[in-house]
């Protein structure tokens, strides 16, 4: 197997940029041993989530402030960092259950759900900025 | 992402081909409301082609539900493949749609 191809960039605060960075890392997990619910489902989907909350709601959208994404492999683990220049928010609070009855036709509501049902892992801290860590561990996650 | 767009009478198919999410989802909400603006009832989106949905995709394919049905038409889904249909259990949204295997089930259905 190769060795995981290791990944430390910036985007700017455009949801355009998320599709070919999303392809990316699915790209260098495709090669290792990861099911295929975990690269057609499981990854995209949550790693759109955490970018597109960074874009739109931690850096509002602004091309002046940019995105970090850090993506790295240890022990059949995966960790991807999305780091942007907002305040941060409070995962717990924050995070809505959309599959209640009252909750089930709004249009929103449904990302940080998603991350965390789809991920194994998903933290959210403050360091330089406000970073969200999602992990999945390589054929572990069943949803 | 890019649509497919076929319509006959007030019945209106899409086909999505590639990922529907935050980024592209606007496209699909202003043509099926474009569409249904001009007589469009019976909306079905095929999922053949389709790779990842996104809550904001999800987002745009429930606000569009509750539109066609405010007008007194409905949206069929079809063509899902096993993660799709998962993503759908995971929200619940297969309470909120009717889902079939093909398009015809689903052009049936209305």
């Amino acid at each position: 197997m190769a060795a995981f191809g290791a990944l430390d960039l910036r985007i700017p605060s455009d949801v355009a940029q998320i599709e070919p960075v999303v392809a990316e890392i699915v790209r260098r997990c495709a090669g290792h041993e990861f099911n295929h619910r975990q690269l057609a489902l499981n990854l995209p989907v949550a790693l759109t989530e955490a970018l597109s909350n960074a874009i739109l709601r931690g850096n509002g959208e602004d091309v002046a402030k940019s995105v970090r994404v850090r993506v790295s492999m240890r022990d059949g683990e995966l960790t991807v960092e999305v780091e942007d220049e907002g305040l941060g928010f409070d995962l717990e609070a924050c995070t809505v259950d959309p599959t209640l009855p009252e909750n089930l036709e709004n249009e929103e509501g449904r990302g940080l759900f998603l991350m965390r049902a789809l991920m194994d892992r998903v933290e959210a801290y403050r360091a330089d900025g406000n970073v969200v860590r999602l992990t999945l561990r390589c054929g572990g996650h069943a949803a | 992402m890019s649509l497919h767009v076929t319509r006959q009478g007030d019945t209106l198919i899409v086909d999505i081909e590639g990922q529907l999410i935050v980024s592209n989802r606007q496209e699909l909400k202003q043509r099926v409301l474009d569409e249904s603006e001009s007589g469009a009832r019976k909306i079905v989106i095929d999922f053949a082609r389709t790779g990842y949905i996104d809550s904001a995709g999800l987002g745009v394919l429930v606000s569009l539900a509750k539109r066609l049905r405010e007008l007194g038409g409905d949206i069929r889904l079809a063509n899902m493949n096993d993660d799709l249909q998962t993503l759908f259990e995971l929200t619940k949204l297969d309470t909120l749609f009717q889902i079939s295997d093909t398009r015809e089930r689903a052009l049936e259905s209305f």
